[in-house]
C-alpha cells in the first residue's frame, strides 16, 4: 500500500466508521479503545525490538562459517516459522511454567511475536547481505579491512537500505498480529474492542472503528518506513 | 516435569479428530480465498474506475487490519442479524476473506507479468477473449503464481489456530480444553506444535518440488 492511497483508504473509512459509530453511545467507547490502542502500540515497538535483534543475529548466523552456529540458527529459524504465532505464545505462556519458568502475559507476548517474526526478518537481513555485491567485500579486502570492520561500516550498511522496504512489511505483520495477545489476557485494543462487544452486543460499531484504528497504526508504520528509506538511501548516497 | 509418553498416546486419537477439522476449514478457506481473490483481481484491474477503486480500497483494508478481529467481526455481526450460522462457518469465512485479498494480489501480478505482446497478437490472431485467457495468457500466468498461493496456503493453515477463539473445536482448542481438564499443557500444546511444524515443513519441500517441476515443464 502506497502512502496517498493508504491515506485515501484511511480518510474514506473513518468517514464511513463515524457515520456508522455516530450512533449515541459512541463516546462511552473511546477512553477504553484508546487505553487498548496504547498497549497495541507498546506491545508492537518493544516485540519490532526483540524481532530486529533476533533477525539480525540469526541472520548472521544463518551465515556463519562455523557450522553448530549455523544449525543453531536454522532451527531456530525453522520452528519459529513452521509453527502458528499462536501455539508458539500459548506454549510459552502456558508450558514453560512445567519447566519453572513463569513469565508474565507482556513478556511473553514481546518476547513470542518477537522471535516469530524475527524468524522471518533473519531471511531478509541474510539475503540482503548476500545481495551486497562481491566487489565490495573485495574492495574491503583489498583495503586490509578485518572482518568485523568490512561488517561493520561496508556491507551492513548497504545491507539495511536493502533490508527497509521487507522490514516495513513484517512490522505491519507484526501490528496484526498483536491482535493475538488479547488471547493470552493482555488488553490490548482486540481485547477491548472483545470486552465492549460482549458488554454493548454492538458489533458493527466497534469491530469497524477497532479496524480502522489499525489501518491508521499500519498506515504510521508505512509512512515512518518511508522516512527511514529516504535517511539511510541518502546517507548512503553521500558516502558513494 | 517430564514429558509422559502415556499421556500423549491417550490424547492422540482426540488430537488427531480435532486435526481433521483444522485440515478441513484450511481447505475450504482456501478455496475461498481461491475464489474471492480472482473476483477481486478482476475487479480492480477493471477499467472502470467505479469498480476497481472501492474494490482496491476494501482490499487493502482488509490486508492491513488483523484477520483475528475480522473472525470476531463475522462470528458475532450474523446472530444480530437474525441469522445463526455455526462457528467454523464464520470462521472459516474470515479466514477466506482474508487470505483472498492475499491471492488477488498474486493473480495480479500474475496476470500483469504476462508481456503485452502476447495481448497484441492475441488480438492479431483475432481470438476471442475466452481463447485468449484459456490458450494465451492463462497457461504463461499460472505457473508463477504457483509458489505464491503455495506459500499462501501454508500461512493460512498456520492461522487456523485462530479459530479457538471463537471455539471451534480445532486442533489448538481441543489441546487447551485438554490442558485444562488435565492441568497438563506441555503435550498437547507441544504435539500441536510439532503438527504444525511437520506440516508446514511438508508443505514446503512439496512446493519447491512443484516449482521445480513446473520450471521443467517449461524449459
Amino acid at each position: 500500500m502506497n502512502i496517498q492511497q493508504g491515506t485515501v483508504i484511511f480518510l474514506l473509512s473513518f468517514t464511513a466508521g463515524l457515520a456508522v459509530a455516530s450512533f449515541a453511545g459512541f463516546r462511552d467507547f473511546i477512553p477504553g479503545l484508546l487505553e487498548g490502542a496504547w498497549v497495541t502500540i507498546q506491545i508492537t515497538v518493544m516485540a519490532a525490538g526483540v524481532a530486529v535483534a533476533a533477525a539480525m543475529v540469526a541472520g548472521l548466523a544463518r551465515l556463519s562459517s562455523i557450522k553448530p552456529i549455523r544449525w543453531i540458527a536454522t532451527v531456530y529459524v525453522e520452528i519459529f516459522r513452521g509453527t502458528s504465532a499462536l501455539v508458539q505464545l500459548f506454549w510459552l505462556y502456558f508450558v514453560l511454567p512445567h519447566f519453572g519458568i513463569s513469565l508474565s502475559a507482556t513478556t511473553v507476548a514481546v518476547l513470542g511475536l518477537g522471535l516469530n517474526v524475527g524468524a522471518y526478518g533473519s531471511e531478509v537481513v541474510r539475503s540482503c547481505i548476500q545481495a551486497v555485491p562481491k566487489g565490495q567485500y573485495e574492495a574491503a579486502i583489498a583495503l586490509n579491512m578485518s572482518r568485523s570492520l568490512m561488517m561493520r561500516r561496508i556491507i551492513i550498511p548497504q545491507a539495511v537500505v536493502a533490508m527497509l522496504p521487507p522490514w516495513g512489511n513484517l512490522f505491519i505483520e507484526l501490528l496484526k498480529a498483536t491482535a493475538l495477545v488479547s488471547l493470552i489476557t493482555i488488553t490490548d485494543l482486540t481485547f477491548r474492542a472483545y470486552q465492549l462487544n460482549q458488554v454493548t452486543l454492538r458489533t458493527v460499531e466497534i469491530f469497524t472503528l477497532v479496524l480502522i484504528v489499525y489501518l491508521a497504526l499500519s498506515l504510521l508504520i508505512t509512512i515512518g518506513m518511508r522516512a527511514l528509506e529516504r535517511r539511510f538511501g541518502a546517507d548512503l548516497g553521500r558516502i558513494r | 516435569m517430564l514429558f509422559d509418553w502415556g499421556f500423549v498416546l491417550e490424547i492422540l486419537p482426540t488430537l488427531a479428530q480435532a486435526a481433521v477439522i483444522t485440515i478441513e476449514a484450511t481447505v475450504v478457506s482456501f478455496v475461498l480465498a481461491l475464489v474471492l481473490g480472482l473476483v477481486f483481481a478482476l475487479a480492480r484491474m477493471s477499467a472502470r474506475p467505479y469498480v476497481s477503486l472501492p474494490v482496491g480500497a476494501f482490499v487493502e483494508f482488509i490486508r492491513s487490519t488483523p484477520v483475528l478481529i475480522q473472525i470476531f467481526f463475522l462470528y458475532f455481526v450474523f446472530p444480530q442479524f437474525g441469522v445463526v450460522i455455526p462457528a467454523l462457518v464464520a470462521g472459516v469465512m474470515a479466514l477466506g476473506l482474508h487470505y483472498s485479498t492475499y491471492c488477488s494480489e498474486v493473480y495480479r501480478a500474475g496476470l500483469e507479468n504476462v508481456p503485452r505482446g502476447q495481448w497484441e497478437a492475441a488480438t492479431a490472431l483475432n481470438l476471442g477473449p475466452m481463447a485468449t485467457y484459456r490458450d494465451i495468457i492463462l497457461p504463461q500466468a499460472i505457473p508463477p503464481m504457483v509458489p505464491a498461493l503455495g506459500n499462501y496456503l501454508v500461512g493460512l493453515f498456520k492461522e487456523t489456530p485462530l479459530l479457538s477463539a471463537i471455539a471451534v473445536l480445532e486442533l489448538m482448542q481441543t489441546a487447551k480444553i485438554i490442558g485444562s481438564e488435565t492441568f497438563r499443557y506441555l503435550e498437547p500444546i507441544t504435539l500441536v506444535g510439532v503438527f504444525f511444524l511437520v506440516m508446514s515443513l511438508a508443505s514446503a519441500a512439496l512446493i519447491r518440488r512443484v516449482e521445480a517441476w513446473l520450471r521443467h515443464r517449461r524449459d
